[in-house]
């Protein structure tokens, strides 16, 4: 039996993307929330599903419970799921799954965070005893996968660039990104090394913001009367657990189990798909996944995406609303929303008869990664 | 000033770091599967018993890849800019993060590589240097 179709996002909501200073994450989750219940057209008295991402940069224990308490609901089912950056697309496949086993009925699934104006320490800790050799931070693990697929497959820094210059185009379109200002390949080569391979515009905005999601059946959102309900056609995820350090293979991803089981779900490959939202915390990333999704043969990447095929107009446009790269740096919950104005044909950059998306959405260095198919 | 950061060490780990400070790199070899593995941990992660003992390795190796970091994530670093970071493959099989004693410019990716101990402050490291013997 698949689940294809079986559920719907039946509304988005977010909050201003960027520095937001005054606001917490709670007040964040808060807002989001309200706004999609609002999209929705329904009264947060009918959400018995609560599922939350915790903020990335401070732990709370519980914190599923804290967001229910400031939204006045009694979830039946519901918590926090902690995979990183991943955790926002798992959540809405597991609401589809509560919602199908009969456990819930409406879903919230949240998130929100303030490393902008709080603390960016969670992205920059040393890795275990390994500080002592100076492995600190997020950036250094992805660039360690850059420099093995650069060398292996003959990979540029410019392919790299490629994509940054594709995400800021689509930013700066956007009215409501944080950043908007296009780069140029030759930009892109200038900008300062952060740990090389990787340049400072292949590195993700810190952010603070939120974004919030409601799923529940295509048959409750019909009787609720939702107005513009999103089908979710398909869902996966995949995850490895071994640290950088010890992977086997370095530039083969957990992405190619996640979108072979969002696929087989749909029923659908990659040349079905008009519209891309993948996770871009740097452009590395977004080469793994476009190899392992099968977009493009593995090592094929980096020509797959130096001639814009990735821009609006381009065989596969890609982060239309600016990605982590250009709209927000918040961990992936922004990818499914515009995802979700694509397939409704009311995004500011909206593609001509998008009719499918995909979104990923991935956490830690390429070690848990979920997959959404959406469309009608 | 301040020191380079400090692995943190305990009952498990104690006889990795004191055979560095003598210029030997051991990694755990399981008695009841043959998994060999680093970093140190309490049980196999292949047959999950904790019945193993500590092996020197030969400190051959090869490079799986590196990075050069132009950003300090803590004071120590600031003034160590630029340094590399590597994962080491060692020819037992296990896989370790250490540090580089050539230039990154003569690097490639499966180099052979042969273990340096750097000790230049502080504690013992495993550092790797490109295997002359094996240069092509
Ligand atoms: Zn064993």
């Amino acid at each position: 039996m698949s689940l294809r179709g079986t559920a719907v996002i039946a509304g988005i909501g977010q909050t201003e993307y960027g520095k937001l200073p005054g606001r917490n994450p709670l007040s964040l989750n808060v807002e989001a929330c309200r706004k999609a219940l609002a999209d929705a057209g329904i009264e947060k008295d009918v959400v018995d599903g609560l599922f939350v991402k915790y903020p990335t940069s401070t732990f709370h224990s519980m914190y599923g419970q804290t967001v229910a308490e400031a939204l006045g609901i009694q979830p039946a089912i519901g918590g926090v799921w902690d995979q990183g950056g991943a955790a926002n697309a798992s959540m809405i496949g597991f609401a589809v799954m509560a919602i199908e086993a009969g456990q819930c009925d409406v879903a919230l699934v949240t998130f929100a965070d303030n490393p902008r104006t709080g603390t960016r320490q969670a992205y920059q800790r040393g890795w275990g005893d390994d500080a002592v050799y100076g492995w600190f931070g997020t950036p250094a693990g992805y660039a360690m996968i850059a420099q093995r697929h650069m060398q292996q497959f003959g990979t540029t820094s410019e392919q790299l660039g490629a994509i940054a210059v594709a995400c800021r185009k689509h930013g700066a379109a956007n009215p409501g990104a944080q950043l908007r200002n296009p780069i140029t390949i030759a930009d892109h080569q200038a900008s300062r090394w952060i740990v090389e391979p990787l340049r400072r515009d292949d590195c993700c905005l810190v952010s603070d913001g939120g974004a919030a999601a409601v799923v529940m059946s295509a048959e409750r959102a019909e009787e609720l009367g939702v107005a513009d309900p999103v089908p979710i056609l398909g869902f996966g995820q995949g995850q490895t657990s071994w640290e950088v350090a010890q992977r086997p293979d370095l530039t083969s991803t957990a992405a190619a189990v996640s979108a072979s089981k969002a696929f087989a779900m749909a029923g659908l490959g990659p040349k079905d798909i008009d519209i891309a939202e993948i996770y871009d915390c740097f452009t590395i990333t977004v080469l793994l996944t476009l190899e392992d999704y099968g977009f493009c043969a593995k090592g094929e990447g980096g020509k797959f995406v130096e001639d814009g095929a990735l821009e609006l107009g381009g065989a596969l446009p890609l982060n239309t609303a600016g990605g982590l790269l250009s709209e927000t740096g918040m961990p992936g919950m922004q990818l499914v929303l515009e995802a979700v104005r694509q397939i409704r044909g009311t995004a500011v950059t909206q593609v001509p008869k998008a009719r499918t998306a995909i979104v990923s959405n991935q956490g830690g260095i390429m070690h848990t990664h979920s997959t959404l198919i959406l469309g009608r | 000033m301040t020191t380079r950061p400090e692995p943190e060490i305990d009952e498990r780990n104690r006889e990795y770091w004191a055979a560095l400070e003598e210029g030997v790199l051991k990694y755990q070899r399981c008695l009841g599967c043959g998994n060999a593995w680093l970093p140190i941990r309490s049980e196999c992660p292949r047959c999950l018993e904790a019945n193993w003992t500590m092996v020197p390795s030969s400190g051959r190796g090869r490079l799986i890849s590196w990075v050069v970091y132009h950003t300090s994530y803590h004071p120590y670093f600031e003034d160590k800019l630029p340094y590399a970071v590597a994962v080491v493959q060692l020819e037992e099989g296990p896989r370790l993060i250490a540090s580089l004693v050539d230039e990154p410019s003569e690097l490639r990716i499966d180099q052979r590589m042969v273990l340096s101990v750097q000790r230049d402050d502080g504690r013992a490291r495993a550092a790797f240097a490109v295997d002359r013997d094996y240069a092509r």
